[in-house]
Parts: structure tokens; sequence; C-alpha cells
């Protein structure tokens, strides 16, 4: 077998994903199968069944038990994984409050799938920011390379123990779950000097029972756990920033920590999106500065903690934003820009879009991009749908 | 051990903090009409039910020498399931009046 160090192949996003957990030491995995997640957790019962990863692998009848079984096995102390999209993701509701309110390290994969009716396996962002209440970190993945790293990363990120909090790490589906890309398998001796096993300050312990997670009053420690929960989310920010910083020192990798700018150094106009359509994104900004434009892109990876300052310090000096969602919140634009709005109210006077894109998998593509631009230099704000079709 | 968040974990053992705290009906076994299936032994989500022996009022004589289930009432939360399931119908669920 050829050596692991520096391996550097073609792989899909799922694939990818399945090797960070397996890079991660993981040593429990429970999943229920969702398109379009399915192939992560495939490969990784089939890297189990070949010995390839040493973890036990639990089969369960549902979302639901599949996090109530990691959240089980991580308060016995050991790094547990699981992976999930769409509408396993909602079925999982109840026990991602269970995950953070725990304060439990868990990582999931998530896979970014429409939620339905009707029924729809594509690219769509509603379904973790349906969840964005939970008490989770969340990250939204760009490359395959990304989606394998941010596994590590997030683990680390996770089990700090100013944070202990829980982390999904999301891809677009099958924009990057079912597509291949270069992909490099990171150095297991290098990923363990980064990420050492799990610590669990307060895990399940034979000889002194304890009671975990089991009752509090108004008058108890209810209401002080949710605020050291709110305080931890905030100090993870300093967190990320760090341990983002030493991965890249480490695997010579450039990623942004909460945010990434793209050429917002003397842009008056700005694009804000998560994901896939950052890319293509990125790739506007380059055509339209050809063209003498100076407009940049900010993408923001972690969408909690939410990068309030970073943001807010970013457009200080531009003349309109754009903020593309791949969601929507029913009745008040995309998730993101009422984030930005709810940040920028009374601190910055810049005016501010929500554009709805991609919903359902729709195509966003480099003409959508270019129309979003125009129509935030042509003075438009608002809230307006991209590429929809005239309904009779 | 160095906590720097707070988590919601009691020091002491749910040994301790016994659901029936939670509880405001308590079932009742008619042991004259139980059979010792023990069903309601195995669907008790609380494990509040004991399995005993001894010479609890039977229906006959050769149920009388069999195990009984018994309510351990300071952890059952009466949540009924109990009286559900019973194929005799002889667990009756009453409010309980809090002392
Ligand atoms: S009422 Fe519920 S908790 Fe109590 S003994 Fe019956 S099944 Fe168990
Ligand atoms: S289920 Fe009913 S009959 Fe069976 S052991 Fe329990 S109380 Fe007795």
């Amino acid at each position: 077998m050829k050596s692991m160090q520096d391996y550097r192949t073609i792989m899909t996003g799922n694939d990818a994903v399945a090797y960070g957990a397996k890079l991660a030491r993981v040593k429990l995995i429970s999943a229920y199968p969702i398109t379009p997640q399915t192939t992560i957790v495939e490969k990784l019962a089939s890297m189990i069944a070949n010995d390839e990863l040493d973890a036990k692998y639990v089969k369960v009848e549902s979302e639901h038990s599949a996090l109530a079984t990691v959240v089980s096995s991580e308060l016995a102390g050991v790094r547990s994984y699981t992976a999930t999209s769409s509408h396993g993701l909602l079925y999982m509701h109840e026990m991602l409050h269970w995950a953070s309110g725990q304060r439990l390290p868990i990582v999931m994969s998530v896979v970014n799938r429409a939620i339905g009716p009707p029924w729809n396996i594509w690219a769509d962002q509603s379904d973790t920011m349906n969840q964005k209440d939970t008490g989770w970190m969340q990250v939204y993945c760009e490359s395959n390379q990304e989606a394998l790293d941010t596994i590590i990363m997030g683990y680390k990120i996770a089990e700090n123990k100013d944070v202990l909090l829980p982390l999904m790490s999301m891809e677009d589906a099958f924009i990057l779950s079912h597509t291949s890309e270069p992909v490099t398998i990171r150095d297991q001796e290098s990923v363990n000097e980064y990420l050492p096993d799990l610590d669990l300050p307060f895990k399940i312990n034979e000889e002194h029972p304890m009671g975990y997670g089991s009752y509090d009053t108004p008058d108890g420690s209810f209401m002080e756990l949710k605020k050291d929960m709110v305080d931890s989310m905030q100090k993870a920010k300093r967190i990320i920033e760090d341990e983002t910083r030493k991965f890249n020192e480490m695997f010579g990798t450039e990623y942004g920590g909460l945010i990434e700018k793209y050429r917002m150094e003397d842009a008056d106009y700005a694009i804000i999106a998560t994901g896939t359509i950052a890319s293509t994104a990125r790739y506007v900004v380059d055509i339209l500065r050809k063209k003498g434009e100076k407009v940049g892109l900010i993408r923001i990876r972690y969408f909690r903690p939410f990068p309030y300052e970073e943001i807010l310090s970013s457009l200080k000096y531009v003349k309109a934003a754009g903020v593309i969602d791949r969601s929507v919140s029913f009745s008040s634009g995309g998730p993101t820009y009422v984030e930005i709005v709810q940040g920028l109210y009374g601190k910055l006077n810049v005016p501010l879009s929500s554009f709805i894109a991609g919903i359902g998998g729709r195509d966003v593509r480099i003409q959508d991009i270019e129309n979003i631009y125009e129509m935030l230099k042509s003075g438009n704000s608002g809230t307006y749908w991209i590429n929809v079709k005239e309904v009779r | 051990m160095v906590k720097t968040v707070m988590v919601p974990v009691a020091e002491v053992s749910t040994r301790n903090h016994p659901t029936d705290s939670w509880r405001i009906q308590k079932p009742t076994i008619q042991y004259d009409k139980c059979i010792r299936c023990m069903i309601c032994w195995k669907y008790c989500p609380d494990n509040a039910i004991e399995i005993k022996t001894g010479d609890e009022k039977a229906p006959n004589e050769r149920v009388a020498k069999m195990e009984f289930p018994a309510i351990d009432y300071k952890f059952c939360k009466g949540c009924g399931i109990c009286a559900n399931e019973c194929p005799e119908k002889c667990i009756d669920m009453e409010f309980e009046v809090i002392q």
C-alpha cells in the first residue's frame, strides 16, 4: 500500500469527509443512510470492514437514534461521528439540543439538501439554517479539501475546554458530495500531532455514577447553563481563528477563520455568500475586476458563531452589499441576510440586499451573480429571487 | 479538573434524584388478578418495577409460588405504560394526593 503521507488523489466530497473522520481517529460511528449523505457512511463502513479504521459502527433505525447513540458514546469519552442530510437532520432536531446542552464536542457532517415537500434531493442550505439555534457551531465548506480538513479542525475546536460545543460541517449536495476533485489526504502522524485524543472533563465513570443532563428548575442553574453556551460560542471565535491558523501552518493551507475575504481591499461593492456559491462568486469577481469594476467577495465559513465583527469591519467602506442565500427564511429574506442586518443595525449605514438563489438545487450561474452585481450597482435594495421562472 | 464551561452534570448519581418527583399518577397492582407475566416489568421505561419473591396475595396457589412485580415508587414517574400494557388490566392509575 502506498504511504498515506501527503497522498494526493481524486475523490468526491463524501469520500473526503470519510477520510477526515478516519484521520480524526473517531472511535464510534453511528448513522442512518440518507441521500446524498449515504456514501460518507458507506465509505466509513467499508474502511472498518477492511480493517483500515479501528472504530465501532452502530447501525440504527433512524437519524434520531444515530445522534442519540453518538451523544451516549461521546458522553463516555469516545470521539464519535455521524453524518446526515435534509430530513434526517430535521429528525435529529431534539438530539441536536441534547448534544449541545450536554456540552458534547461531537462533529457531524451535513450534506445540504432541500426540505420537502415536494421531495427534492439537490443542494439547498435550508436544512442547516433551520438548526442555527440549536447551539451547534456551523461551517459551510467550499471544496472537497476543505470538507476533509474541517472534520479535523472541527474536533480540535469543539474539544477545546473553553468551547465544548458540537460542530456541524456542511457540503452542498452533489456539487461537493458527489463531485470529484483533487484532495490531499493528510499525513496521519501530523494529524495526531495537531489533534490529541479526546479528553472530556466529565465523562461517564462507573465508579462514581452521576446524573447527566437530568433535571433542573427555574431557581436552579438552567438559565445560567444556557448563558454559558452563548458565552462559549463567543469564546469559540478566537479559538477558531487560532486553530485555523495552526492548521494552516502545519499543513500549508490558507483557510480564513470565521470568514474569507477576496479582493475586498478597495471594493466599492461586496457580495456575501456561503458554500459553493462563493466559488462562483469569486470567479465572477475576477471577471468584473478585469472590466475595472471594484467588487469583492466575503465568504462566510462559520455561520455559528456568527462573524458579526468581521463582517462589520469588512463592509465599512463599501457603497452596498448583497447577500446570497441558498435558503429562505419565510417572510424575512435569506437567513444570512437577516443575521447581517441585525449585526449592522445602528453601527453601519450600508444598503444591504437579500438574494435568494439556488433553492432546491437550481443552478446559480455566472450570469446570475453578474446580475446581482448590476442590481447592487444601480442602487436596488430589498429582497430578490434570482433566476425564478414566471409562474402563471 | 479545571472546569471552563458549565456542564449540566449532577455530582451525585441519579439514584439520589428519583423520578418519583415527576409523578402525578400512581400505579397500583391488584395482585389478586395479576398472572405474573412480567409484561409491566418489561415495558417500564424507568426500571421502576422490581421482581420479588414472597407471598403477595395471588389469584391461586400455583401463581402464589411465582415471582411477582413490585413497583418501586421512588423511581416510578407515573407514565402509566405498565397499566396500558398489562394484559389483565390489573394496574390502576390514580391521581396522587401530594403530601
Ligand atoms: S407508571 Fe411508568 S414508571 Fe411507573 S411503574 Fe408503571 S411503567 Fe414504570
Ligand atoms: S403486566 Fe399485569 S398481569 Fe402481568 S405481571 Fe404486570 S401486573 Fe401482573
